[in-house]
């Protein structure tokens, strides 16, 4: 049995006395892709930050590779092998495309400052280096083309794609993707999720997807995870999970049911 | 041979620039123009701390305004270096030649003290952003020269005075090349590349492993070093280090040297440093109206201009020049690796 | 003890001029965010303003032959103190619309260089040699002026304690004014707006409150108490200079940090302690270092504590 990629132990994260994520655990192995969906405010998010040090745990631990990272700062976390993008887009929004992959190469560059002041062989076979692999990056993601385009003006979908191949960048051993989806269209969103599992399968890295769309998760995913309210409602393949009365009550429940144009009947005497 | 080009390489720039600069002072020395010498001492100092100034609050985007307390900390540093070495001198060497290695020494010990005081102002302070941290290290500034009033063995308010000659063109022209030289190289590289990323988004920055903390703090060392430089320099070309050297003020103009030239820019900051120095000069018959100048200056670019004259882009970026240079440009990975 | 004493008396003397400052900082920060730099320079041109009022309206020291009434000391007085809240309200007011207003959605440097720009233009335009000669000279230039002497200085002895009645009716009027800021904030329409748009100022707006009025508005009373501050301060220190607003202004910003920038209370107690805390501190070791006390008081409190001792700190969504 291999070590686990990442594990979650009974992770608690609390604002003062709001509890946004409670009792969280999940494991994954080298190489799986695992979707975490849920209603808004369910805690996607907040998994995701305690994850990569955004946030510290209230209670629980995190181990990356086997070893615990709580209290370790997001950096610190990203060199052990966990890469992330954001639900609402930050990228390094003046600098080129390339740039911003270069900086996330940067992660695992031997040079320091001094080499770079000085112009030691080390800097300029370090930057050599990165320059090769931040367009190899910008390839798979199928940007080369934009390679040298401030990054603010490139197409929103472009700008997402971005956001995946700047994360593969920092050579990671799991890659989260918060909402990787959001605001395309049908035939887009299908498109990246076969992007999402052509990247896994080239890299052999884990994937965590968080995503809204219910149906376009479990098509891709091996394993799903169910937040509400903080808490795990169900886990397990896409086929269990459809089947959760849980996840239909709590989740699909309105989505589903509003899609089937199916009128329900409010209970007596509520508002 | 490896070792040789290497050396060579680090420093190509100072090959060039030192015979220049060396047959400039002797041409300066030989015409007896030595009027100018004090002006283009200031104009170098200027740009020296213009383009050190622009590591921290151009290319960081960490807005700092205790310039001038890091100077004080390497011009009292270097007084008391020249001052203590006065008497001495290497007996194996023409007393010239033994004055300027101990000036050498003085400049080095400069740099490494306003340094060590960059460690100690931006550890803690840089954890705050934005305007706060412009005031904290306003304070921090201010408390320097506080200090040094306050301290018997650095001549409290009246400063230390009869600092002897050591500053001339070359050792001025030289620190200016290695200023931007070091600006350069900086931002070129894939460290300078982590300092754009934290000027950008610094939550995005620390989650693609840029250590932004430590990068923000390196940057204001070598922004905070290079400060000391310029302060020894000047004290020792008018011959003097006082508290007044090094008010807030004088923070202040560097800051509106780099807001007028761009944020960012290191050409901008280098043609407005010896912009504002000469043009100021010429005004030296209204001394008194000299900061209001500044000070309408500033407010009328922020209104007009905000992002100063070149933004973040280089002298070569600018359309007249980029014509020109678009053919020598193909091969980009030389250009990030080779220049300056 | 009598030490001890006197030092209190001293220190909220000395406070209650840096909350009134500071109470400026704290509800231009409220609304908008920025810190208004050239806030200290707002108090300086105050304490200039009182004096070219008084000169205006003939103030005439207790000293003069035959001396002013009681009735003349009080109307000239309210006169200098009013018209020079009058005036630093205006001045407030065209600083705001003129040199931040158009920069309001832009980058927040931007607005913080402006206000360092519009600071030195009045430092340093205070510093030029005078232009105009009657009926006043303006500029003042930069040697130091004397306030003059708005009523006779009455000292009293306590206990080994003394202070004056400079003391406590600064004192009172710095108090009057506060209760009155406090009234407005929280229990007039204008306060309400106020907050509201210190909350949200786009929400704000789309619910009908006027948001460019009520932040001029907060411009010109945070500008009016600082201009009393300085008529307050300027009767019992009448040295007074271009400059002498930088070291003020600053120090009163610390005292709004301390106190939770954007909290009014805040400002308010910031003040006090800051004052108490540099008096205590200088009285009872080195007084040549009291500039470097409030800087080290700023520094400590935003390690210790960013938001101060009454505002809230908040963390960045990701």
């Amino acid at each position: 049995m291999s070590i686990a990629t990442l594990e979650l132990e009974g992770v608690t994260v609390r604002f003062g006395g709001l509890k946004a994520l409670l009792d969280f655990d999940l494991v994954m192995q080298p190489g799986e892709l695992v979707g975490l969906i849920g209603p808004n405010g369910a805690g996607k998010t907040t998994a995701f930050n305690a994850i990569t040090g955004v946030y510290q745990p209230t209670e629980g631990e995190v181990r990356v590779g086997g070893s615990r990272v709580n209290g370790r700062k997001p950096h610190q976390i990203c060199a052990r092998g966990v890469a992330r993008t954001f639900q609402n887009i930050r990228l390094f929004r003046e600098l080129s495309a390339l740039d911003n992959v270069r900086i996330a190469c940067h992660a695992r560059a031997e040079s320091g400052f001094f080499d770079a002041l000085f112009l030691t062989g080390r800097h300029l076979r370090e930057e050599a280096r990165i320059l090769s692999r931040a367009e190899e990056y910008l390839e798979v993601m199928g940007l080369g083309h934009r390679r040298d385009e401030v990054s603010r003006n490139l197409p929103y979908g472009e700008q997402r794609r971005l956001e995946i191949a700047r994360a593969l960048a920092t050579g990671p051993k799991l890659l989260c993707l918060d909402e990787p989806a959001a605001g395309m269209n049908a035939a887009e969103k299908v498109e990246l999720m076969e992007l999402i599992r052509s990247v896994r399968d080239r890299f052999g890295i884990a994937i965590l997807v968080i995503e809204h769309d219910m149906r376009l998760v479990m098509g891709v995913s091996e394993r799903l995870l169910v937040l509400d309210h903080g808490c795990t409602i169900a886990a397990g393949t896409p086929a269990e999970v459809r089947r959760n009365p849980r996840v239909i009550e709590a989740y699909l429940g309105d989505a589903y049911l509003e899609e089937k144009q199916i009128a329900v009947p409010l209970p007596e005497g509520s508002p | 041979m490896a070792p040789l080009r290497q050396l060579l390489r680090s420093f190509l720039p100072f090959l060039v620039g030192v015979p220049v600069l060396l047959s400039a002072q002797w041409a300066m020395e030989y015409s007896g123009s030595q009027a100018y010498t004090l002006l283009l001492v200031t104009v170098g100092v200027n740009v020296i701390l213009a383009v050190s100034l622009n590591v921290v609050n151009g290319a960081t985007g960490q807005f700092s305004l205790g310039h001038a307390g890091f100077m004080a900390v390497g011009a009292y540093t270097a007084a008391k270096i020249t001052l203590g070495l006065a008497g001495f001198k290497l007996s194996f060497l023409p007393a010239a030649v033994s004055d300027q290695l101990f000036f050498a020494l003085a400049l080095a010990a400069a740099m490494a003290a306003a340094g060590l005081a960059g460690v100690l102002v931006g550890l803690p302070s840089l954890r705050l952003r934005g305007d706060y941290l412009a005031i904290v290290t306003l304070g921090f500034g201010e408390i320097i020269r506080s200090v040094i009033e306050n301290m018997k063995s650095l001549g409290q308010a009246t400063g230390l005075s009869g600092l002897p000659l050591r500053t001339n063109l070359v050792w001025v022209g030289v620190s200016a090349l290695a200023t931007v030289v070091m600006a350069r190289r900086l931002s070129v590289s894939t460290q300078g590349r982590a300092l754009f990323a934290i000027r950008e988004d610094e939550v995005a920055a620390e989650a693609m492993g840029v250590d932004t903390t430590g990068y923000k703090v390196r940057a204001f060392v070598i922004s905070a070093a290079y400060a000391g430089l310029g302060g020894a320099l000047i004290a020792h070309a008018i011959l003097l280090a006082t508290p007044r050297m090094f008010t807030f003020v004088r923070s202040i103009e560097v800051v509106v040297m780099i807001v007028l030239g761009g944020l960012g820019s290191i050409t901008g900051s280098v043609v407005s440093a010896v912009v504002l120095t000469l043009g100021l000069e010429a005004l030296r018959e209204f001394q008194a109206y000299r900061m209001v100048v500044y000070a309408a200056l500033l407010i009328v670019l922020m209104l007009l201009r905000p992002q100063g004259i070149f933004g973040t882009h280089e002298l070569w970026d600018l359309p007249f020049f980029k014509r020109r240079g678009a053919r020598k440009d193909a091969g980009g990975a030389a250009r990030a690796g080779g220049a300056p | 003890m009598t030490e001890f004493l006197q030092h209190l008396v001293n220190g909220l003397s000395v406070g209650t001029i840096y909350a009134l400052v500071a109470l400026g900082y704290t509800m231009v920060y409220g609304v908008l965010k920025l810190i208004n730099f050239a806030h200290g320079d707002v108090y300086m041109v105050g304490a200039f303003a009182g004096y070219y009022l008084s000169e205006l309206v003939g103030v005439r020291p207790p000293w003069a032959d035959p001396p002013p009434g009681a009735g003349e000391v009080f109307v000239k007085a309210t006169i200098v103190t009013m018209g020079a809240m009058i005036i630093c309200g205006l001045l407030g007011y065209v600083i705001e619309r003129f040199a931040y207003r158009p920069l309001r959605h832009r980058a927040r440097l931007t607005a913080l260089i402006t206000a360092i720009g519009v600071s030195f233009l009045l430092e340093f335009g205070f510093q030029l040699s005078p232009l105009v000669h009657t009926p006043i000279e303006f500029p003042p230039g930069p040697s130091p002026r004397v306030f003059p002497a708005l009523l006779e200085r009455v000292g009293y002895e306590w206990a080994g304690v003394s202070l004056s009645n400079y003391d406590i009716i600064g004192l009172l009027v710095a108090l009057g004014l506060m209760l009155g800021l406090q009234f407005i904030v929280y229990r007039t329409r204008f306060g309400t707006a106020m907050r509201a748009v210190s909350f949200d100022s786009e929400v704000a707006g789309l619910m009908g409150i006027p948001v460019n009025r009520i932040i001029s508005w907060t411009f010109i009373l945070g500008s009016a108490l600082a201009a009393a501050a300085a008529v307050i301060s300027a009767v019992s220190r009448p040295r007074i200079e271009p400059l002498f607003g930088l070291m003020a202004g600053l120090k009163a910003f610390v005292a709004a940090v301390l106190g939770g920038i954007g909290s009014v209370p805040g400002a308010m107690v910031g003040g006090l302690v800051l004052g108490l805390a540099e008096e205590y501190v200088a009285g009872y070791t080195d007084s040549s270092y009291r500039d470097a006390i409030a800087f080290t008081v700023l520094i400590l409190v935003l390690l210790i504590r960013p938001a101060g001792l009454f505002g809230r700190f908040t963390v960045e969504k990701v």
